[in-house]
């Protein structure tokens, strides 16, 4: 019954669609403005460009019908609340009042003192819509409504003899099928979303371990992002201190690496130890190795960090930063994990491998050879170290968060929408070209490098390759939520997922197309690449991240968060990373563009300004974002804290 | 029959060895080609003692954040080298540095500040670099590069020693004025790295810059003298020290407005300064020899922006008069 509902939503909004183009345009006004006029109309012409210019716009589209959804989701219940005035629309607000609350109206009805109001005023201390009818139904001056109620009085007395169907079988919800029930709608500013108030039946020692990693990233999230938004303030005030282990140099890597191994990875393992107990209904094989990685895995980032800040690190290639010893500790956590991971899998109890372990399980092992192909010295000396090193950066993306986070997603995203995934073989589709590109393109970071030019060639030609992965991956998950789309307005989970829906699209075809020769032409070097990787890492992953969590987290402890913080986290992270975005984007190609016409380098510094500043302005949304995140765990994990077992559910704990 | 979807170990198995046998072909043998074929250029020489600890002071601070080391082969890497960098430009600066460090990353992937291929070419002169590495923004206004002033020590003039080497901070920039900022090994021997950093000329023919996209939207201006903008090459090549203002710094870098070489009617000594540098007088910086690194053409191109701007009037040079001075010179030196 709700399809209907969201397809009449969406017809609604594509007839705006031209207004959003609109406003997309005249966002990137000064953008197409400059390339006009500095450097000949043909730039536009790029297919390259279009596609990102194409791509900036959808992420503005949706960002716009999300706002439209949430926007009419609201109108919609002041219009409710208007019909309450009428006294055809209060007649059909009846049948949602009790009894007794009936009752109550008439009595007060009868009451003579009651004066009945022409024009209805609500006071204030009413929150739902059902109190406001009950104040309606005993204020309003019409007769007939009198009858109604007492109509419906008389209605609700009606009891079944119990005979109806031939049995004298008791009506029970033996299986636990009704989930919740709810007619409380209390918030006055903003769309109810749906409540799970129902616990998920985990091992306390699986919930434990998920809610310790989930804990763990959260912490390396706000210290990692801290020291991000702090890196990017000194843009704009490179003055703002002079000490040695806070300079930018090192900071840098302390922000990548803290965000790479402390936030994004810690929270999918967590998730992930979710997934494939549940996934192959076995219990976690050992609980100790995964204590035991999670002690590794903080301690190499915690190592890593007072390293860099000494001014210890590895050679200043991306992401393999944190010198050898420091990031072993690392992958033997990840060794620990992978095991624990396969031998869950080994033990379950279905017969086939759901799909999400595929991608966790790969996931793992590849970035173990990863890390042992990039930290082994014997082919790294001279250029034989940037080949590795474009490799190695890629495929730290590409084969450990992007195939991990895709597998959490096949679980998440289906289970929240409590539908299957759309098709099981476009996942698995997905999953092999995932190997076979991905893996090929890390060179495309060297284009018009003293690099052999045939690994350049198949890097790019590769790159387009993606489009495979990419779109299987995006049709199933956007054919999965077909139908279902009325629900984003009513859920807290959702809008995350679909935010990194989004951007899985817009992000890796953005990287596509990236890699052409005249795009690297232009946007190389720049900070379109810092945009492009925040895109990426934050728009993909952490939006993923936090939509899982966010399903998983509440259901786990058995206690809601509150809605209107994630809310107010939902749209500080996603604004923010407009607007990060979009000004790195926009100052990365005037950058670029200077650099080709040949003007002084100082001059491409100095029109860089507005957009670091913008860039600043971003971050720091991006990062109270991250507080309120945090304070919404943190809500929910006290609900943790102070629980305890009923002998119920420990029975059920051991039928696990 | 495969089937990979009941059984975990043929597909755990699978996509390790596949993936590994990719990064094989991808990866690890050209890499290892790139190491073993690759050898130096006939004129390249090892980096000295103090040259390599200075590198390992650029790679700990994070200098390749900012800071490419690579001219590619399109046009506009043009300003950065005489040539595209070879495979062979990075034999001995990319060894593994020690047991705990490999092979520095040096080509880097973003150019916050300038590629410095040939920044020891393009901007030689140590005093530059010091204050330039105290705080960028004293002889560049609007840079963003972060300051070092870790590698220098503040001494009251009593304690400098002879050897020390001084560094001519403007008083504005240093928090006690009656203090004296000396260099440090560390940032000594950082700047003999970025002094070290020049493009070999190969001895061989290579593969030119690619000409970009053939379209007229990114045409070079011509060599012809008329068309230089001598602003632009002013900026590039003197503003690093001399200012854009033309002011330059006191007790650094001598102002170049109302200078009365600058602005004399007889050009011969202004031009024979910027072709052979000049170091005469104690209280500023050593001028480096510019005369390999600009032709005829762009040299009067800057005299005439010099003479005529801040408030300078002179008449103006021609190609030919450089031509002239530079034949002079050429022949005192013979």
């Amino acid at each position: 019954m709700f399809s209907g509902k969201g397809m009449f939503h969406f017809i609604k909004i594509s007839c705006t669609t031209p207004k959003v183009l609109i406003f997309a345009l005249f966002f990137l006004h000064p953008f197409t403005s400059v390339i006009a006029q500095e450097s000949n109309k043909n730039i536009l012409e790029q297919p390259g460009i279009i596609g990102t210019i194409v791509l900036g716009a959808m992420i503005l589209i949706i960002a716009t019908l999300i706002a439209i959804i949430r926007a009419s989701t609201y109108l919609k219940k002041i219009k409710e609340t208007n019909s309450l005035k009428s006294p055809e629309g209060l007649r059909q607000q009846i049948v949602n009042l009790e009894a007794d609350k009936i009752a109550h109206i008439l009595e007060e009805r009868t009451r003579s003192e009651k004066m009945p109001q022409k024009n209805i005023k609500f006071p204030k201390f009413l929150a739902n819509v059902k109190e406001k009818a009950a104040y309606a139904l005993i204020h309003i001056d019409e007769s007939s409504i009198n009858d109604y109620l007492q109509q419906r009085l008389t209605n609700l007395g009606y009891e079944l003899s119990g005979q109806e169907l031939g049995s004298n079988a008791e009506v029970l919800d033996k299986r636990g099928l009704v989930v919740s029930q709810s007619q409380d709608v209390s918030s006055p500013i903003y769309d109810d979303k749906q409540r799970s108030d129902y616990k998920i039946v985990a091992d306390p020692a699986l919930a434990k371990i998920v809610i310790s990693y989930i804990a763990a990233s959260t912490f390396w999230l706000l210290f990692g992002t801290f020291i991000g938004l702090y890196v990017g303030i000194k843009f704009v005030a490179p003055d703002i201190e002079s000490l040695s282990f806070l300079s930018f140099g090192r900071l840098r890597p302390v922000h990548t690496n803290a965000v790479f191994w402390g936030w994004s990875s810690l929270a999918m393992i967590g998730l992930g130890y979710f997934v494939v107990t549940r996934t192959s209904n076995a219990k976690i094989y050992n609980v100790r190795w995964a204590w035991i990685a999670l002690a590794l895995m903080n301690l190499s980032v915690i190592l890593g960090t007072i390293f860099l800040m000494a001014g210890i690190n590895n050679g200043g290639g991306e992401y393999r930063e944190y010198i050898w010893p420091v990031i072993s500790l690392f992958a033997i956590g990840l060794f620990i994990t992978f095991l624990n991971f396969y031998k869950t899998v080994a033990n379950r109890k279905t017969e086939d491998i759901y799909i999400s372990n595929w991608y966790i399980l790969a996931g793992c092992i590849w970035t173990l050879v990863l890390v042992t192909i990039g930290y082994l010295p014997f082919y790294q000396e001279g250029l034989g170290e940037t080949i590795i090193q474009g490799y190695y950066m890629h495929q730290g993306v590409g084969m450990w968060f992007m195939t991990f986070t895709l597998g959490l997603v096949y679980y998440f995203l289906p289970s929240s929408l409590n539908k299957p995934i759309y098709s099981y073989s476009l996942g698995i589709l997905a999953f092999w070209t995932q190997m076979l590109f991905y893996t090929l393109i890390g060179t495309h970071h060297f284009v018009f490098s003293p690099i052999p030019w045939w690994l350049q060639t198949v890097a790019i030609v590769f790159s387009i390759g993606m489009f495979i992965p990419v779109l299987a991956g995006t049709t199933n998950f956007l054919l999965t939520m077909r139908g279902s789309f009325s629900q984003i307005g009513r859920s807290y989970v959702l809008p995350f997922m679909l935010v990194g829906v989004l951007f899985y699209f817009i992000g890796s075809t953005q990287g596509s197309f990236q890699a052409f020769r005249f795009t690297n032409f232009v946007w190389h070097f720049t900070d379109f690449n810092v945009a492009h990787s925040h895109i990426t890492m934050y728009g993909i992953i952490s939006f993923f991240l936090w939509g899982c969590i966010y399903a998983l987290v509440p259901k786990l402890i058995g206690r809601e968060p509150n809605q209107l913080l994630v809310g107010v986290h939902f749209w500080l992270s996603f604004l923010g990373l407009i607007v990060y975005t979009f000004s790195l984007m926009i100052g990365g190609t005037e950058r670029g563009l200077s650099w080709i016409e040949g003007a002084p380098f100082i001059e491409s510094v100095s029109l860089m300004f507005p957009y670091w500043l913008w860039r600043a302005i971003g971050g720091t949304f991006m990062f109270f974002g991250h507080i309120f995140f945090w304070y919404n765990l943190h809500l929910v994990y006290r609900g943790w804290r102070t629980s305890t077992i009923t002998p119920k559910e420990k029975r059920d704990v051991e039928l696990v | 029959m495969l089937n990979l979807s009941k059984n975990h170990a043929l597909l755990t198995f699978t996509a390790f060895i596949v993936f590994f046998g990719l990064s094989t072909v991808i990866a690890i043998f050209p890499a290892l080609d790139m190491q073993n074929s690759v050898q130096p250029l006939s004129k390249a020489v090892d980096l000295s003692p103090e040259e390599r600890a200075g590198l390992n002071i650029y790679i700990a601070e994070g200098c390749v954040a900012c800071h490419t080391q690579q001219v590619r082969n399109i046009e506009m890497d043009k300003v950065w080298g005489d040539r595209p960098s070879l495979a062979s430009d990075y034999y001995y600066s990319k060894k593994r540095m020690d047991v705990w460090r490999q092979s520095p990353s040096l080509l880097g992937s973003e150019r916050t500040g300038p590629d410095l291929t040939n920044v020891g070419k393009r901007q030689p002169s140590q005093d530059w670099h010091l204050i330039h590495l105290y705080n960028p923004r004293i002889v560049v206004e609007q840079s963003v590069m972060a300051p070092y002033p870790w590698l220098f020590e503040l001494k009251s003039p009593s304690e400098v020693e002879p050897t020390d080497v001084k560094v001519n901070v403007p008083k504005k920039f240093l928090k006690n004025a009656s203090l004296v900022v000396v260099a440090k090994d560390e940032a000594l021997n950082l700047v003999k790295y970025i002094q070290s950093l020049k493009q070999v000329d190969p001895s061989f023919a290579i593969p030119d810059f690619i000409p970009s996209s053939g379209t007229d939207a990114f045409a070079e201006t011509t060599p012809d003298g008329q068309a230089l903008d001598g602003k632009s090459l002013y900026i590039q090549n003197c503003a690093a020290c001399h200012q854009p203002s033309g002011e330059g710094l006191a007790g650094a870098f001598p102002t170049l407005k109302n200078s009365p070489i600058v602005i004399d009617e007889d050009y011969d000594f202004m031009v024979r300064i910027i072709i052979q540098g000049y170091d005469a007088r104690d209280e500023y910086g050593v001028m480096p020899p510019l005369g390999d690194q600009l032709n005829d053409s762009e040299i009067a191109a800057i005299v005439n922006y010099e003479r005529n701007s801040w408030g300078n009037e002179a008449a103006r040079v021609s190609t030919e008069d450089v031509k002239r001075i530079r034949d002079f010179v050429n022949a005192l030196n013979q």
